[in-house]
């Protein structure tokens, strides 16, 4: 079995209104940060997962992207995997 | 209808559940049975009503871990056999989450949780769950969310429109919904869910009575 570290991340696709990035966004520019164009939050999971090679472990992360970590109604997501 | 039970399900986290059968049995003489979420024998219940709240503590995203429960799994069969379910606020979450009505609930445009009487223009009536055939259309119903803000894509909300499926849209948009929707069914009608809080409005004392027409409607056949 190999094991693999998984970073997901998980975005409001971007036709979604994100509020809290827009609040944080403010909250950048009144901090004196300047040139902001845009600012949007997302989350980031961290796995670490067993399996016979790479393929197997991509599906297993598919299942739980499209599943559970992400509302694919109004979220994207995408992922990185390391060997371990 | 003397032996009709509507089961109200109580997840770790629920907090109107209390509120839902005292109005159910207070109010309407209509008796009630908790589900814990890890009970998957429905066969006593007539009618489920999944409450609101903070189910596993809203974590990952409203409603997402309580999809996974074995009531939730029991649900389908449920539903396929055209019996009534009402999602209430966070049941409402819990079955956007869970595939059996569209869209999702995101947080409120302005971020604050709103707690707030709201007027609704009842849209439709599919499946009984309102009563917009005399000549009150609007309802007052308190609200209580901080993720209440419907959202869908084009074609979901076309279809929504094109079948009926809204029940509910607020005449003071609080928290950036699409299309001011608060509240939709599924195509057959059995299944509504809805970020009002009907049981809230049960008793004339306490808020008002416009939300006792949906509760009594969970023994339509």
């Amino acid at each position: 079995m190999d094991q693999f570290a998984v970073k997901v991340f998980v975005r409001l696709r971007p036709s979604v209104l994100d509020p809290a990035g827009e609040a944080t966004k403010s909250a950048s520019i009144k901090l004196g940060a300047e040139g902001i164009k845009s600012l949007r939050i997302g989350k980031m999971i961290e796995v670490k997962i067993e399996g016979n090679g790479e393929n197997e472990v991509r599906e297993k992360i598919n299942l739980l992207c499209d599943r559970l970590f992400a509302n694919t109604v109004i979220e994207d997501y995408e992922y990185s995997l390391e060997k371990l | 209808m003397d032996n009709f039970t509507v089961g109200v399900v109580v997840f770790p986290g629920s907090n109107c559940d209390r509120d839902v059968s005292w109005a159910l049995e207070g109010c309407l003489d209509i008796r009630t049975k908790y589900l814990w979420h890890e009970s998957s024998d429905l066969s006593d219940v007539d009618a489920i009503v999944l409450p609101g709240g903070f189910s596993y503590g809203d974590y990952l995203r409203c409603g997402a871990i309580a999809r996974f429960s074995p009531l939730i799994n029991a649900l389908d069969e449920f539903v396929k056999s055209g019996k009534r379910v009402l999602g209430i606020c966070n049941g409402f979450q819990i079955l956007t989450e869970s595939g059996f009505l569209p869209g999702a609930l995101t947080a409120n445009k302005n971020l604050n949780f709103i707690c707030d009487d709201v007027e609704l223009d009842i849209i439709s009536s599919k499946g009984g769950w309102f009563n917009n055939g005399g000549e009150k259309q609007t309802i007052k119903l308190p609200i209580a969310h901080g993720e209440g803000r419907y959202h869908c894509d084009s074609d979901t909300l076309k279809k929504l429109v094109d079948n009926e499926l809204i029940a509910l849209r607020y005449k003071n948009n609080p928290n950036g919904s699409s299309f001011d929707i608060a509240g939709i069914t599924n195509e057959n009608g059995n299944v509504l869910g809805l970020m009002p809080h009907p049981e809230r409005a049960c008793d004339e004392t306490i808020g008002g009575t416009d939300g006792l027409f949906t509760l009594k409607s969970l023994i339509l056949k």
